[in-house]
């Protein structure tokens, strides 16, 4: 039997990477359009030619969404520990350690408050860039802690997500980690807290059998793979052709397990306006 | 073999070594390569080796399954079939019964014993979404009228197929475990075979969590995991004493709450043996659970993932 859960995250859809011609980031693998890095960053990495939206890294992301200077990062001392002495083709701890220095991150969430159009809001943000956005123990942790504070403080929740699912160096404690995040959804569903999802490239498996698939309202940005089990196996279980938009939001969006899916462009105006009709809830 | 771990060891050692990380605990990664060195001609094979014995036994296809139990524990059985949406999934057995002087819900994965046709009519265990929605239709049925929910986990995982992601499998996971945080009667989860990520977490957000002794509980296949971190699936049997899916280590980290002895050459030598083992612990774990309230058993379950997870300090 193969794997259940697939963290890769290739799609047919999705640039080319190893094998092919590398191109630079700022290409668009789509339309090949090519962007100054500043040009790219004020068009928020959406393609003005296709409309292909380009991976954002989570401190870019918190930019693009929350009032200039309102985000106060919380829970940032929390570091992965390596239960079970990983080692791999690599050890756990040089993966980590890599990740860190490549990202500048401590792990693959950032977790805080801040306010969006002058509405408060507790956030997480993934970084899929930091393992592949994978859930371990310090993800689970934040996206908790998240929950409580925004309990304590009495604010919606605002989650973006990008992951390719549980991280498997932490063996069945990063399986845990989605039984324990959805309590935490559970617990802002007894009191009353507003929650909302944000799906962007890619959010599968593990993230998508958790919180992420929890949202009062459940929105994605365009392109995004939210899948539990990713193409290649599929396929290599059903042996036929996927359909052309396998996984896709557009997909997901079409059989009614998205509320929305929302440009880029348009994603801080419409979290502003989420904001503005829960609060006139309970 | 101890060359080539060796050879690999030096080399990352050396890389190691050139790095110079600031902080991020590379000395002691330095230092763990180095004993690990030392301690590589005397290979931990035996281990392994045994690790490897549960994944076999998890998987016997001689091993009892959800119905072999119930048939054996559970009297005035009745088969609830069906999501009410879209059709019934033969990879999902649910029902009410009669165990140990209460009524009772079951829930459980279910493998097909035999030929061919009666694995693919089970499909192997794996579950389509509208199994978990019908598990959660069964839910609700004993939350509203008060009987404990037994679950028995066997499943390789979740049906990777077309269908089963465009009917929403990611979220059908998701508000199964949902649902069972939500209860207020008591749940007890058994991990009976194949405890397969996804697929045996829907079913495994209980009060108390029980696992065979020779079942497996793991977030990846062995074979899965070896061929994205190895990208060979040949190296299962090393994955599998990587991650370590037994009961043993389970119980070490938590994970679970007790090992249900088995039968000594495992669950499928002795049904009638195995099912007496499983009835019993099950019917301790219920007992201990029957003095909660509704509201405890809730909170209960929540204190109880909510520590899980190791950071470093």
């Amino acid at each position: 039997m193969a794997s259940r859960i697939d963290v890769s995250i290739e799609h047919k859809h999705s640039p080319p990477d190893a094998g092919a011609a590398k191109k630079h980031p700022n290409t668009c693998p789509k339309c090949n359009s090519h962007y100054r890095e500043d040009e790219l960053a004020a068009n928020l990495r959406v393609c003005a030619q296709c409309g292909y939206h380009y991976p954002v890294g989570a401190l870019e992301r918190i930019e693009q969404l929350l009032d200039p200077g309102s985000f106060i990062e919380e829970a940032a001392d929390l570091r992965s520990a390596d239960p079970l002495n990983f080692f791999d083709l690599r050890s756990y701890k040089e993966r980590i350690a890599e990740a860190e220095l490549k990202t500048g991150l401590g792990d693959a969430m950032l977790m805080g408050q801040g306010k969006i159009e002058e509405k408060d809001c507790q956030l997480t943000v993934m970084d899929f860039s930091f393992m592949a956005g994978s859930m371990g123990s310090v993800v689970g942790e934040k996206f908790v802690r998240a929950c409580e504070r925004a309990i304590e403080r009495d604010v919606p929740l605002i989650s973006v997500n990008a992951s390719g699912g549980a991280r498997m160096q932490e063996g069945i404690l990063s399986l845990m980690q989605v039984p324990k995040t959805v309590c935490a959804v559970e617990d802002m569903r007894d009191a009353h807290i507003p929650f909302i999802s944000v799906l962007t490239h890619p959010t599968t498996a593990g993230l998508l059998a958790s919180f992420a698939t929890l949202g009062d309202v459940t929105i994605a940005e365009p392109g995004t793979l939210m899948c539990f089990t990713g193409p290649r196996v599929v396929q290599q279980t059903v042996r036929e052709d996927l359909p052309e938009d396998f996984g896709l939001a557009e997909s997901n969006y079409r059989f009614g397990h998205l509320d929305a899916i929302i440009q880029r462009r348009e994603l801080r105006s419409t979290l502003a306006k989420l904001l503005r009709l829960f609060e006139h809830g309970r | 073999m101890a060359g080539e771990l060796e050879l690999r060891l030096r080399d990352r050692l050396a890389k190691l070594k050139g790095l110079r990380l600031p902080g991020a605990g590379i000395s002691d990664e330095v230092r763990r390569i180095e004993q690990q060195l030392a301690e590589a001609d005397t290979g931990d094979e035996r281990n392994e080796d045994e690790i490897w014995r549960s994944v076999e036994f998890a998987r016997h296809p001689d091993r009892p399954y959800t119905l072999d139990y119930v048939e054996r524990l559970v009297g005035d059985w009745i088969e609830l079939h069906g999501d009410r949406a879209r059709m019934d999934d033969p990879a999902i057995v649910s029902g009410l019964g009669s165990f140990a002087g209460r009524t009772v819900a079951i829930i459980g994965h279910q493998k097909g014993r035999g030929d061919a046709v009666q694995r693919v009519k089970r499909n192997f265990g794996m579950s389509n979404p509208e199994g978990y929605r019908k598990a959660m239709r069964v839910m609700e049925i004993a939350d509203r009228h008060g009987f404990p929910v037994i679950t028995l986990v066997d499943t390789p995982g979740a049906y990777p197929g077309v269908a089963a992601e465009q009917h929403g499998q990611g979220g059908a996971l998701a508000a199964s475990q949902a649902a069972m945080a939500r209860l207020t009667v008591p749940t007890v989860a058994c991990v009976i075979g194949e405890g397969g990520s996804g697929g045996a977490i829907a079913f495994a957000l209980a009060n108390r969590v029980l696992m065979q002794q020779f079942a497996i509980y793991s977030v990846i296949s062995p074979e899965g995991c070896a061929s994205i971190l190895w990208r060979d699936a040949g190296q299962a049997k090393k994955a599998a004493a990587a991650f370590r899916p037994d009961a043993v280590h389970c119980l070490e980290l938590g994970v679970i709450d007790s090992i249900i002895p088995e039968p000594e050459g495992g669950a499928h030598t002795d049904f009638d043996e195995a099912a007496k083992l499983l009835g019993k612990s099950v019917r301790t774990a219920l007992d201990e659970l029957g003095k909660m309230s509704g509201k405890e058993l809730r909170q209960d379950r929540r204190n109880r993932f909510r520590p899980f997870g190791v950071i470093a300090s």
